[in-house]
């Protein structure tokens, strides 16, 4: 919105500041100035405004006048002014509210033998052509520029009809199922029995508060005519808007609220820039009022303010006289309040019955009036003060869980990242860990992202795409995030982790060869991950492509699930060659995702330090020849199930395959440490644990490589 | 080979200092390059040796050729080289054999030590982790606990509990997107994406009652075109306190060392009064431009302010709201005060990103920049 400081100035004669510092005032004051633009010539200034959705009766001349006469403690200059002295008719002019719920009030003018052509430049201090153009308003015709003043200086829609097409008279109602009407932008629209229309004893004329009719518009050959100012529901107005998908100067106002009182004022200044082009009024002013709604708006119940209660809310000030009875009287008159002192004055402090102005229908209560005093006094006067500290600071339950998972990721090199909560319909399918339960959107931004991510591997994936088309090589991302499954009636959210890499291992130097990452190198930050949890048991383990138990997106023969105690917390592995294929990713992409909510549930495991054996450890390697079918997982268990306690770790140093072993086969080389925590190892123990090893290993298929 | 050793001409003892000097560097880079028996000896034998030994040369050159006061001076020094090439020749001989750790062995071992070193890189935590947990950070040191709540909100606790009646313009202002197939249900049971973090305000007093001070960190959605400044998805923190006796000069003093915490001690605060359907009355706050200290920027667009919270005193409407079901939430009794930042905007400013949109590509090269 665009004020004109020059047409401002007409309304608040006075004002002691110029109009930077205007700007900066009204701004302090929440009647915000983005812009401000110099005019020349004398012409003051252009104010680009930015008023809240709140303060729709300072979105005009009149109403930032209002503001300023507040801030300065000047005089308002009234917006009433004489009209000629109307002619006689035959009988007022028939206007009927039948819609009471949504039209509170309806005025009507008649005006005959009006001249239609161009506006002049008329009457005391409406220089409209000067202010049309510095505000580049277009000058359209002297009917257009009128109704165009009075909402431009106060904010009041209004309509001139062409008076001969209006058969019998006005009357406010609900449209008619099916009944149709041409606006005045051209469209022929059907209506729905909800739509407020103005309408005459014959056919809707024009959609209330919307927009006007296309049949009883004003053209070069009218003759007479008849000036609408009405006050319309903020509801009614925006249901009849919304439905016909109009956004319109009048539909704004009225839907945030028009001032019960400004018809009959917007009326006369619409009709005495018409009569200027010639012309007589006929009869009185027509004037039908709702009383439901006239008690709503224009005469609602004073509202009771205590001096108290405003000391209660906004508290210390700077300057040591704070708020006085006299600062709020000042401050809340100027805006157009009436205030009467009353009440249990006595104890508290001054007490206030207080009567709104008609055009502040954002003043309901005391808080709205404690805030129209602390804005006009100034919200920088107040002091800084801190209140008294209370109660302990509480965690959430998993952030201690939360932060060591990220920790873990982090300390492994992969970095964090936060991807689109949103997923197409198809990667929602492919990903989701409980097929079919996902969340579309009404409205969703494109199609892509139609569903809520019941995974966080569709974003994963994307981010690990958007890298490689870039040329980066090395990916190693993460992400911590809420999936969401469900259906449209209920929705659950879940925390979950993704985590994704191709490339090489995360060392770089000029002495170390580039090394691919792998399967296994993921694997071992998801058992970091998993070790930061205090729990009975974790396994991997897959399954035959065949019993189609691996999520899709994974490679069947590359990939694991997660179990922990028993609980699937999660799968991991290479992208399916298929969905690598389908997003021309040529690299192997590392994949992998964890139920957050599943290791939540676990404690963090507390490390407990245990005695560190003084005695000498032994190890010992032992060079194994194992069939293809044979996996660690075997070797494993067959050396756990020994439970020799001198026997305190084991591991696979080595997997190698050779010409020299038979088909199928492969070489393992199995470090073991034995080591007791109360003496020195005999040899003869020794050999009787090797021996039980190389037995226990036997028999799950190994032999020793001779 | 080493030079031949020259004639002395002049036996100062800046002269002789550079003489000396030159044969023991001549001494040191021979001794650096043994690396066999054959090199030791041959080491030993052409400094050391008793005919044509460099060693002895000077001594027959250099002390007979020297005036007398000058006999003492040059002694001195070929003493002292004498001790430095039998050092060198005994390290070459074995380092740490005869206990003496150094020279020709270990040189071998040399390393270039000006290769850039091998990093083990680490992961970097999002720029948009980093900033909520700096803010969560500073009002946990003010006694603010952490909420959370969830990402898809009913119609209720996003826009009706928090002041916005259904058909309210104010709804308009925040283009939300909805779940599909909602239109069946009653407004308030409706669902669809949180268009701020305020409801979990309601869910937090619903679960306690005052007092309450928590902060509310989390994602939200809307339904906005993406440009550079705007993203359908973004990051707010909020926050409340409620409690007896909370005036609008705690909420002012409160931000105000909020933002000195985060921005640092010099920065400076104003506030606007503005305009949100839950809070009243409401401001937003401005704080003395960071780039510029306040004198007028491209960054602030020369106003010397950068807007960068919103806030208010709790309105009654939502204490009403509450007191369904925490009686204690009586807005004649208790007051407080709710404020709202958004996270991308803040660190886009204190780490210098111009696209909203990187904080959510994933870009390597992007993330990289924060480990």
């Amino acid at each position: 919105m665009k004020i004109l400081t020059k047409w401002l100035r007409a309304y608040v004669p006075g004002v002691p500041v110029d109009d930077a510092q205007l700007a900066e005032d009204l701004t302090l004051r929440g009647i915000a100035v983005e812009g401000i633009y110099d005019l020349g010539n004398g012409n003051g200034s252009l104010f680009e405004m930015d008023i809240t959705t709140n303060r729709v009766d300072a979105m005009n001349h009149y109403g930032v006048a209002r503001e300023a006469a507040a801030i300065y403690g000047l005089a308002l200059a009234g917006l009433d002014f004489a009209l000629p002295k109307a002619r006689e008719g035959a009988a007022s002019y028939p206007v009927r509210i039948e819609a009471e719920d949504a039209c509170g009030r309806f005025t009507a003018r008649v005006l005959r033998g009006v001249t239609m052509g161009e506006s002049r430049d008329w009457f005391a201090g409406a220089e409209v052509a000067t202010y049309f153009g510095l505000l580049e308003q277009k000058q359209i015709s002297n009917a257009v520029d009128a109704t165009n003043f009075a909402w431009i200086a106060m904010g009041q829609p209004t309509h001139v009809f062409d008076l001969d097409k209006i058969e019998g008279g006005i009357v406010v109602r609900r449209a008619r199922k099916g009944e149709r009407l041409k606006t005045l932008d051209g469209v022929e629209r059907v209506l729905d029995a909800e739509d407020l229309v103005v309408a005459d004893h014959a056919k809707a004329l024009g959609l209330a508060g919307v927009m006007g009719g296309w049949d009883t518009m004003i053209t070069p050959a009218t003759k007479n005519v008849l000036v609408e100012a009405a006050w319309f529901d903020p509801i009614a107005v925006r249901r009849t808007a919304r439905r016909h998908g109009l956004h319109t100067d009048a539909s704004h106002r009225f839907e945030r609220g028009a001032d019960f009182n400004a018809a009959p004022v917007a009326s006369g200044l619409v009709s005495a820039i018409l009569l200027e082009s010639g012309g007589w009024l006929e009869g009185e002013l027509v004037d039908v009022r709702v009383a439901a709604i006239e008690v709503r708006t224009a005469k609602r119940k004073p509202v009771e303010l205590k001096l108290s209660e405003v000391h209660r809310i906004l508290g210390a000030t700077v300057d040591a006289e704070g708020i006085t009875a006299a600062t709020v009287e000042g401050v809340l008159t100027a805006l157009g309040c009436e205030l009467a002192t009353c009440c249990g004055a006595a104890l508290d402090g001054a007490s206030w019955q207080v009567t709104l102005p008609s055009w502040r229908l954002d003043l309901e209560r005391e808080i709205d009036l404690i805030e129209e005093v602390a804005r006009v006094y100034g919200y920088n006067r107040f002091a800084n003060t801190l209140p008294e500290f209370g109660e302990g600071v509480r965690a959430l339950p998993w952030a201690e869980k939360e932060a060591a998972v990220r920790r873990t990721l982090l300390g492994a090199g992969f970095h964090e990242a936060i991807a689109s909560t949103f997923c197409s319909a198809t990667e929602a399918a492919l990903t989701a860990p409980q097929p079919g339960l996902s969340v579309p959107l009404g409205n969703p931004l494109s199609e892509e992202a139609g569903v809520l991510r019941p995974s966080l591997v569709p974003g994963m994936l994307a981010m690990i795409a958007g890298n490689l088309n870039r040329d980066v090589s090395d990916v190693r991302l993460f992400e911590v995030g809420t999936v969401f499954s469900g259906n449209t009636e209920k929705v659950e959210e879940r925390p979950s982790l993704a985590f994704g890499a191709v490339g090489s291992l995360p060392e770089q130097g000029a002495l170390q060869a580039a090394r691919a990452i792998e399967f296994h190198d993921v694997k071992g930050v998801v058992e970091q991950v998993l070790e930061r949890f205090q729990s009975r048991a974790v396994d991997f383990d897959r399954f035959p492509a065949e019993a189609g138990l691996t999520p899709e997106w994974l490679h069947p023969y590359r990939a694991a699930r997660v179990v922990v105690d028993g609980a699937t917390a999660g799968w991991f592995g290479e992208l399916h060659p298929r969905e690598a294929a389908a997003r021309k990713l040529k690299e192997a992409v590392l994949v992998g995702e964890l139920y957050l909510d599943r290791l939540y549930r676990l404690p963090l495991r507390q490390p407990i330090a245990k005695e560190i054996s003084r005695f000498q450890p032994v190890r010992r390697d032992f060079s194994l020849v194992l069939d293809e079918s044979i996996a660690w997982e075997k070797i494993d268990r067959a050396v756990a199930g020994l439970q020799i306690p001198e026997l305190v770790e084991w591991r696979a140093r080595e997997v190698f395959r050779d010409r020299k072993l038979g088909v199928g086969e492969y070489s393992l080389l199995l470090g073991v440490t034995f080591q007791a925590a109360d003496r020195t190892l005999r040899e003869e123990e020794l050999q009787s644990f090797q021996a039980r090893v190389v037995e226990a290993v036997g028999k799950v298929g190994a032999r020793l490589r001779s | 080979m080493n030079e031949e050793i020259p004639n002395l001409t002049a036996f100062d003892e800046a002269a002789l200092d550079e003489a000396f000097a030159r044969l023991e560097r001549q001494a040191r880079a021979a001794a650096a390059a043994l690396d066999n028996d054959a090199a030791v000896e041959a080491f030993r034998l052409e400094w050391l040796g008793r005919k044509q030994g460099r060693l002895n040369e000077v001594s027959g050159r250099w002390l007979k050729a020297a005036p007398a006061e000058a006999k003492k001076l040059l002694g001195v020094r070929f003493n002292a080289l004498k001790a430095v090439v039998e050092g060198l020749l005994d390290a070459a001989l074995g380092a740490g054999q005869d206990g003496s750790w150094g020279g020709a062995a270990l040189a071998a071992e040399a390393i270039d030590i000006t290769l850039p070193g091998t990093r083990r890189l680490a992961g970097a935590e999002h720029p948009i982790t980093r900033t909520l947990n700096e803010i969560t950070r500073v009002f946990a040191a003010l006694g603010y606990s952490v909420g959370v709540g969830p990402e898809v909100e009913t119609d209720f606790y996003n826009f009706e509990s928090m002041n916005f009646p259904p058909g309210h313009p104010a709804r308009d202002t925040q283009d939300t997107l909805v779940v599909a197939g909602q239109e069946r249900r009653p407004q308030r049971d409706r669902l669809l994406m949180r268009t701020h973090t305020s409801p979990v305000q309601m869910r937090t007093m619903e679960q306690q009652p005052p007092p309450v001070r928590i902060v509310i960190p989390g994602k939200v959605h809307r339904n906005d075109a993406a440009d550079a400044t705007h993203s359908p998805i973004f990051h707010q923190v909020e926050g409340l306190c409620v409690d007896t006796n909370i005036t609008f000069s705690d909420l002012k003093g409160t931000l105000d060392h909020a933002m000195k915490a985060l921005f640092g001690s010099a920065v400076k605060t104003r506030f606007f009064p503005s305009f949100f359907p839950f809070t009243e009355p409401s401001a937003d706050v401005q704080i003395s431009c960071i780039f510029c200290g306040g004198k007028g920027c491209r960054k602030c667009k020369q106003s010397g302010w950068i807007e960068l919270l919103g806030c208010g005193m709790v309105d009654p409407a939502v204490f009403a709201f509450a007191a369904e079901k925490q009686p204690g939430y009586d807005p004649k009794k208790i007051s407080g005060f709710a404020f709202g930042m958004g996270v991308e905007r803040i660190a886009m400013m204190k780490y210098g990103v111009s696209e909203i949109g990187s904080f959510y590509a994933g870009d390597m090269r992007f993330l990289s920049q924060f480990a």
